[in-house]
């Protein structure tokens, strides 16, 4: 407890109406500077032990000049009066002057007493025009203000003029009058913050009084380290195809050939989807050096001249074209190897679910939604006689998971899968219809030369992890969600991911 | 996926009907196509100059543009048939039963005698086929016209790869006379007047300079490029030796289609002849529409002077064909149960009638007219008798597949440190695979070594496939520089760098390149954090089941839990100091790896005090260590 809070509680102790008119005159009294005692009457005023009115008082103080004059016992135009009087009738030259007087004294001095008439000119020398030491009011006004810095009995005209000549200025200060508070009590007892080791260990927690918790701020936060919203999404999306039986298909290959990422799903090697303007191709290593080649043979055959019942594209399938190595365009590239090594495997084929979620590389123009990398969501079922009807059963399942359960099918085209379909569903955070996926069965053109049996179908359907993402946290442009211009604190700020809050087992 | 404007009122015209937008809408999601977009000229016309170029047009300007409705239709890519408002009235129209598919018909031109088109040997190098075919008494008005231009647009943008595979040029027969000769000649021996400057002529070369370097033609310069190196360019000529066009740039002016125009005279070059066919057929198809005996052709005798370039074969193909499906495939197919009478009507829906049953209607034949050549198989068939039947409609059911999840090792591997990573303080990043080489590399402080290369970046900073994590984590510092680091600034990573490799094996295949899983952490901070990374490798060591060498610890103070220690048998780890010019001299270590697989230490990763040059060049102004390590080894 500082000696100002200590003194000031005793000085109220006196009696029960004990009042301090003005701190500033008691902090004089007591030989405390004004600061301190205003500190400890804040200090004070929060546990109410006191009640303080504050009040504002307004006080001159004189200048270094001012004081000066108060010393010296004159102001400067009374000792230059005295001087030019002195000289006698003939006067004296302002040289002279300076030389009796000084050169500040003289030049202040001279003006005044022009200004008020008491000196005059005779050519270039200075004479008295009247005869007798006039009044010093500016030392009379000086003088009254050491002993009442109000200022009250002096006129307001003489004050302004002080103050022009800056020989005083006027200052305002703030003090208080202060009476007990309700919880007054001659020595204060300082409350603790929190609850102590120290307490515990000499049981003084049971005296120490402890201050009020101010609920309505936010706690500390919890430090730690946090994991990234995309990232928590696929671990959630992850979650749900296993538990829907997918199993992960090995998709940590971001170089592919052309072969695989385009022949092979029989995209024709003169499709737009082939152009540079939507692919990134490889400079080096620029071609791929092997493929199963009774494979490519059979690929090649299917484009060419058709087989299986397929008419085929009709035209040269060009090795160079097929040996082109690019970064992957969609993770499908990876279902066709995994649906050739299940075609192909001992045993031969069984029934099987995969999934991947994984980077996929697109030359195309970046926007707010769009960035030439992003992950691919895939699903695919292949068993014997699966229908388009499994495929939408399969799709609802999904989504249901992940929240969206009003879905409708749009028919569509894609080089890979007849029928195809885009998926659109109401999406419960956007409130409107939008297009959610895409979908479809293998082509038999891609399955026959894989050496799957004739009546195995694939169906097949993917998204995009960035969108249902975005729409999640509510993120707007791409780039605050991918790459190294994310703000941390979305990261730190994002809560965990889970679709379905309603409770029930989906 | 294309897309095709139309003007509304034209299209409920076409199609006899008017709409609500809800309803065509729902229209065009039924049948598979995507309502896109409702505009009109003046709305486009505004949007494309600008805002400020817009608000300098008068009220008149503006005005004088069409309020005309436009809807914007995406259709889907193999559809060529749907690519012009005649086409896409015609399939909607036959899709709600308001006509019956037409019967496109060649018809032999009445004095019997064909129109030939003799190709010449030379056009094998450059550009070897053409197809041809005539549309007689044909009426044109002002917007039949226009959309005859745009479907040629459309075909040559999508279809014709932009013409490369193939060029459509269009002719008034009327002012040339057959025979037609199709040759290539060297470019100063061709002499004519072309479509863009019907005032001169020019020689071929001529011409092709002025296509890439006058402004008002750049509509060309990008098909210029396909001939222009070629020491002959192909050529098409009448009779009297008329140029028709030089394609597949520019029709000669003489020729040209006006409104006037009865007989029009079609030719496509090209070097795909199933595309070829193809284009040809659909704007035959499209266009006999207007003749005055509509739905008819007149074909045209292609007489090749040499066999091996091609047989000669009368064009247009008209290229129509039967397909067969199992009724039992398409119901087993799609996951529905119609009757074979049934599948017979909604065929008439999808411009697949007229269809019959065949072999104890255990099989449906549908008829493929020549606009539809992206019928391929049987179950392109079953597709089109889903979509008349309705996507909506069918039952859905859950495949009866049973099959067991599962994860890939070295995902979960991944994912459970993940967990554990950010758990001791880490802040998950998710950084670009694609990289500049200076930033991959010089930036670091590392020669440029060995990385995929991308031969089209999309900009600088994305010239290579990443080879170390280390850069997207810096660079996100770079971007973070505002947050506190009073208290230590913690990142990591965890995902795939690649490496050229010429012998890694997937699917009995070799790219050259092979992914590696790293995990990459950076600590930022007051000082350079070495002992915290330090840290954080051994925790992943623990995490992963790998014991550090006995001598590693022998000194260590820090050994106080080794007794609770559970590690796999044989999998062990040290560090030794090492040196990198990435890393400050003397902080710098690499973490050696030990595993009943191989009887010596492999280095799995290395870990320092990041080089003050290093900071420099990525604006950190914090010292900072780092860490990158080799996932797949400790699987």
């Amino acid at each position: 407890m500082s000696s100002a809070e200590e003194k000031l509680l005793k000085q109220l102790s006196n009696d029960e109406g004990a009042i301090i008119q003005d701190t500033f005159v008691w902090s004089t009294s007591v030989e405390i500077s004004h600061q301190e005692v205003v500190g400890a009457v804040k200090s004070l005023l929060v546990d109410a032990y006191i009640t303080a009115k504050e009040s504002t008082t307004n006080f001159f103080v004189l200048s270094k000049e001012g004081e000066g004059i108060v010393s010296s016992g004159e102001s400067q135009e009374i000792s230059v009066f005295k001087a030019v009087l002195a000289a006698g009738v003939d006067g004296i030259a302002m040289k002279d002057l300076d030389g009796k007087v000084g050169k500040a004294v003289s030049k202040i001095g001279m003006g005044n007493c022009m200004k008020s008439k008491w000196i005059g000119k005779n050519g270039a020398n200075l004479i008295a025009k009247i005869d007798s030491i006039p009044e010093d009011s500016v030392l009379a006004a000086l003088q009254a203000l050491k002993g009442d810095d109000s200022g009250s009995s002096l006129d307001s005209k003489l004050l302004q003029n002080l103050k022009r000549r800056k020989l005083i200025s006027s200052v305002s200060r703030k003090s208080y009058e202060v009476a007990r508070g309700p919880s007054y009590s001659p020595v204060r007892v300082k409350k603790a913050a929190d609850l102590t080791k120290e307490m515990l260990d000499n049981g003084t927690w049971k005296e120490t009084q402890f201050k009020s918790y101010n609920f309505l701020t936010l706690g500390e936060k919890v430090g730690g380290g946090y994991l990234h919203p995309l990232l928590k999404v696929r671990a959630e999306f992850r979650k749900i195809l296993m538990q829907m039986g997918f199993q992960e298909m090995p998709t940590n290959k971001w170089v592919e050939s052309s072969f695989w990422n385009f022949d092979s799903l029989f995209q024709p090697q003169s499709h737009p989807a082939r152009d540079a303007h939507d692919t990134f191709f490889i400079k080096k290593p620029a071609e791929t050096v092997s493929v199963p080649e009774d494979y490519y043979e059979r690929v090649k055959e299917m484009h060419e001249k058709g087989g299986s019942g397929s008419i085929g594209y009709r035209y040269d399938f060009k090795k160079e074209e097929a040996f082109k190595n690019l970064l992957r365009t969609h993770t499908t590239a990876i279902s066709s190897q995994m649906l050739y090594q299940l075609a192909n495997q001992e045993g031969g084929f069984k029934p099987m679910k995969y999934f991947s979620i994984d980077r996929v590389f697109r030359n195309e123009s970046m926007d707010a939604t769009h960035l030439c990398e992003f992950h691919q969501v895939e699903g695919l079922v292949a068993d014997y006689n699966l229908s388009l009807g499994d495929l939408i059963g399969t799709i609802e399942t999904f989504f249901k998971k992940i929240g969206i359960t009003q879905l409708r099918f749009k028919p569509a085209f894609n080089p890979y899968t007849e029928p195809s379909m885009e998926i659109f569903g109401y999406h419960p955070d956007l409130k409107k219809w939008t297009e959610i996926g895409n979908s479809g069965m293998f082509r038999p053109e891609m399955l026959a030369p894989m050496g799957l049996p004739e009546n195995v179908r694939v169906i097949a359907w993917g998204l995009s992890l960035e969108r249902p993402t975005m729409i999640k946290y509510r993120i707007k442009n791409i780039r605050d969600l991918f790459g190294h211009k994310v703000e941390l604190a979305r990261t730190r700020t994002a809560p965990v991911c889970r679709f379905d809050t309603t409770g029930t087992v989906a | 996926m294309p897309t095709v404007s139309v003007e509304r009122e034209a299209l409920f015209v076409q199609l006899g009907h008017t709409y609500t937008d809800e309803e065509f809408d729902e229209l065009c999601f039924e049948f598979g196509i995507e309502l896109d977009e409702i505009t009109s000229e003046r709305e486009e016309a505004l949007k494309s100059l600008g805002e400020v170029a817009a608000s300098k047009l008068s009220k008149v300007e503006i005005e004088a543009m069409s309020a005309a409705v436009i809807y914007k239709i995406d259709v889907p890519a193999n559809r060529y048939d749907l690519l012009c408002i005649e086409g896409l009235s015609r399939a909607l129209k036959i899709f709600l039963r308001d006509m019956d598919a037409p019967t496109y018909r060649k018809v032999e031109p009445c004095d019997g005698a064909r129109q030939v088109m003799k190709v010449l040997p030379a056009t094998a190098d450059i550009r070897p086929f053409v197809v041809c075919a005539i549309l007689r008494d044909v009426t044109f008005t002002p917007e039949r016209y226009a959309s005859f231009i745009d479907l040629q647009d459309q075909l040559h943008r999508n279809l014709c790869r932009q013409r490369t595979l193939v060029a459509i040029g269009t002719h008034d027969l009327d002012t040339i006379a057959g025979p037609f000769t199709y040759d290539a000649k060297p470019p100063t021996d061709i002499e004519f007047k072309p479509l863009t400057h019907g005032d001169r002529s020019f020689n071929a070369k001529e011409l092709m300079d002025l296509y890439l370097n006058d402004a008002s033609c750049k509509h060309l310069k990008p098909y210029v490029p396909i001939i222009y190196d070629a020491p002959k360019y192909p050529v098409i000529c009448d009779a009297n030796g008329v140029v028709l066009s030089l394609p597949p740039i520019i029709n000669g002016d003489h020729s040209k289609i006006t409104l006037d125009t009865k007989n029009v005279f079609i030719e496509c070059t090209a070097t795909d002849l199933t595309k070829a066919n193809i284009v040809l057929d659909t704007v035959v198809t499209m266009f006999s529409e207007y003749c005055s005996d509509p739905f008819t052709v007149e074909p045209v005798d292609v007489e090749y002077t040499n066999d091996a370039q091609s047989p000669s074969y009368v064009s247009p193909q008209l290229f129509a064909r039967n397909e067969t499906a199992d009724v039992n495939f398409v119901n087993s197919m799609i996951g529905i149960d119609l009757s074979p009478s049934q599948m017979v009507t909604l065929c008439e829906k999808v411009q697949l009638g007229p269809a019959r049953l065949i072999d104890d209607d255990k099989t449906l034949e549908v008829h493929v007219p020549p606009t539809r050549s992206d019928i391929l198989h049987a179950v392109d068939v079953a597709e089109d008798i889903g979509i008349a039947f309705g996507y909506n409609n069918i039952v859905k059911r859950v495949p009866k597949t049973s099959t067991v999840g599962g994860e890939q090792p070295l995902n979960r591997l991944g994912d459970l440190l993940r967990e554990e990573i950010s758990r001791a303080g880490y802040v998950e990043v998710l950084t670009h695979g694609l990289s500049s080489k200076y930033e991959n590399f010089t930036a670091l402080r590392k020669p440029i070594a060995p990385a995929v290369e991308l031969s089209n970046p999309a900009n600088i900073e994305y010239e290579v496939v990443r080879t170390t994590m280390l850069t997207g984590l810096l660079k996100t510092l770079q971007h973070n520089k505002s947050a506190s680091f009073t208290k230590g600034f913690k990142i990591f990573e965890i995902s795939d760098v690649v490496i050229p490799d010429d012998k890694h094996v997937v699917c009995d295949s070799i790219v050259g390149a092979k992914n590696s899983r790293r995990i990459c952490a950076v600590y930022a901070g007051p000082t350079s954090g070495f002992e915290i990374i330090h840290g954080l490798v051994d925790r992943v060591m623990t995490l992963c089941e790998v014991a550090p060498d006995k001598e590693y610890i022998a000194n260590s103070a820090k050994a106080d839990e080794e007794k609770y220690r559970v590690a796999r048998d044989g999998y062990t780890y040290t560090i030794t100091e090492s040196k990198e010019d990435t890393y400050f001299p003397g902080r710098c270590a690499d973490i050696l790896f030990t595993s009943p697989a191989s009887d010596e230490r492999v280095k799995i990763g290395s870990f320092g005090i990041l080089h003050p040059e290093v900071l420099q060049n990525f604006d950190i102004l914090y010292p900072a260590s780092c860490v990158e390590i080799d996932l797949e080894p400790l699987i």
